[in-house]
């Protein structure tokens, strides 16, 4: 009998699980239906590249339906809902697709409206975002346009998608300003929810540092209330202003909007409750969730969704097989940090691991937490490791799904502030 | 770990002031622990945020974020830096008696 799989999204996870699964099963056992609402696959690590002219949005972007295998179907529909009783996805229009297996593997969603004035006066003129390739691409004419003043790069609440990025881009609008001869007219300032540069302690000390050596002003624990474009001021939930000429904010992120619509799957930010060993949804056994659109506490990166992509196949293997799960994902998490000049920072981390420095991923391979450029050249071959070995679901040696500790040297760490 | 006597009962707090063991506090330790955060008196309003922080902590194993408690609790996040001036979702918790809300990764 044949068995159905389908999987929502046809992203970074979405993608490598169904190529993994194509490879394992052929199409008389199971069948397997990819749906997502366009054609379009961003590479978004891409993104912080366009606006400093670095990268185009269209180098970044290919057909969602070219990068899956053959044999897998591809549905270009929106969702409207899905019914975890009967198994069942409704797409808008009204066509259904039952299923024996779901994967939820719809990202993340930007939700710049939930800020009061945001998407107001202003916003692609003064007011950005690098977070999608429109904003991306916006910024990049306002950027080259800038001749002097205030810019801030505000988060304006966790969780977001790739949590180094924003950073990454204060340190490349460093090395671009300083690049056309007037960073000494550029205040860059860096505003964030969170109690120091980023989220784990020995990363966060690292970073701060490297703000502090750049220039860069840091503004923590502000909770932004407002964006006014039109009047250049962030205000925080408790009354504190800064002004700008130039904002580029990462917007509030929630899950897709048909999680809300689906009784019982998503938690109150539309982000599905998920098993963070096992990667199984809370709602249901046949339901597998990878990548952002999981709560699990691992960043939301692509690293981490490529990591998660073995488990994820392997339960459903196993779910399939009425066997137990195993609960191989370790939250694994592994970021190259942009730092400018060509230079970049790697970081590699996992639920227990903060990250450490060393060498990853062993004692010979890339400097972990130190700026070096060939860390820069990894990020920039990445790409091309994503297209062809990370999507069409083969192993890529030296990259494997668990957190290696080979290379790592321990450092003495305060107690984690989460 | 620090050992506090609040409301004449001896309890385990962190050095950040979360409480270890939710299961020690009681409502009558509130008002004390709101006095510490400068928050005097407690109004029905603050009681409505710390009821929700408790019962999504033992719902959830986690208490909520400013933003879930804004979208959850029927308290909008303004009113809630009304009524927690300091940090609605770190002070309400330490009030509420539960650990530090695991909010950001």
């Amino acid at each position: 009998m044949t068995r159905r799989v389908v999987i929502l999204g046809g992203g970074t996870g979405g993608t490598l699980v169904a190529n993994r699964l194509r490879r394992k099963f052929d199409s008389h056992d199971l069948a397997i239906t990819v749906v997502d609402q366009d054609d379009e696959h961003v590479y978004q690590p891409g993104l912080l590249f366009v606006p400093f002219g670095l990268a185009h949005s269209e180098d970044i972007v290919r057909p969602r339906h070219r990068q899956l295998h053959d044999d897998i179907e591809f549905v270009e529909a929106a969702i409207d809902r899905v019914e975890i009783d009967s198994n069942r996805v409704h797409l808008i229009g009204g066509a259904v697709l039952p299923y024996d297996v779901l994967v939820v593997a719809t990202g993340a969603t930007l939700l710049p409206e939930e800020t009061e004035g945001l998407t107001g006066p202003g916003w692609m003129e003064k007011v950005f975002t690098f977070y999608s390739p429109e904003g991306a691409a916006a910024l990049a004419p306002a950027l080259s346009a800038f001749e002097g003043g205030s810019i801030v790069v505000n988060v304006v609440d966790m969780p977001i998608k790739c949590p180094v990025a924003p950073l990454e881009f204060c340190f490349l609008a460093d090395w671009y300003f300083h690049e056309r001869g007037i960073r000494d007219k550029v205040e860059l300032t860096y505003v964030t929810p969170l109690d120091g540069a980023f989220t784990k302690p020995a990363a966060s000390r690292a970073l701060a540092g490297m703000l502090a050596d750049k220039n860069i002003e840091l503004v923590t624990e502000f909770n932004t209330g407002e964006v006014d474009g039109a009047g250049g001021r962030l205000v925080s939930y408790d009354e504190r202003e800064i002004r700008f000429d130039l904002a580029v904010i990462v917007p509030l992120h929630g899950g897709a909007a048909y999680v809300g619509r689906s009784p019982g799957l998503g938690d109150d930010l539309g982000f599905v409750p998920t098993d963070d060993r096992t990667l199984q949804a809370d709602a249901a056994a046949n339901v597998f969730v990878i990548g952002d659109a999981a709560n699990v506490p691992a960043s939301k990166a692509g690293s981490v969704t490529h990591f998660e992509g073995e488990t994820v196949v392997d339960n459903i293997v196993r779910h399939l097989a009425g066997e137990p799960l195993v609960g191989g994902f370790d939250g694994h998490a592994n970021c190259f940090i942009e730092t400018g000049f060509h230079k970049a920072l790697l970081i590699d981390f996992n639920y227990d691991t903060e990250p450490l420095p060393g060498h990853y991923p062993t004692a010979l391979g890339l400097p972990l937490l130190k700026e070096s450029r060939l860390n820069h050249l990894g990020k920039l071959l990445f790409q091309s490791v994503y297209w062809h070995g990370l999507l069409p679901g083969r192993d890529i040696p030296g990259i494997g799904a668990a957190m290696p500790t080979a290379g790592k040297q321990p450092v003495a760490v305060r107690e984690e502030r989460a | 770990m620090i050992t506090m006597s609040i409301a004449s009962t001896e309890v385990e707090q962190n050095d950040e002031g979360f409480f270890v063991h939710p299961e020690q506090w009681t409502e009558d330790m509130a008002p004390e622990l709101a006095r510490r955060e400068g928050i005097d008196p407690l109004t029905d309003a603050h009681w409505t945020v710390l009821r929700f922080m408790r019962a999504e902590y033992f719902d959830k194993g986690t208490g909520p974020t400013v933003r879930v408690l804004g979208k959850s609790s029927g308290v909008s996040v303004k009113e809630l830096y009304q009524l927690f001036p300091k940090g609605p979702a770190k002070v309400a918790a330490r009030i509420a008696g539960i650990p530090k809300p695991r909010g950001c990764i």
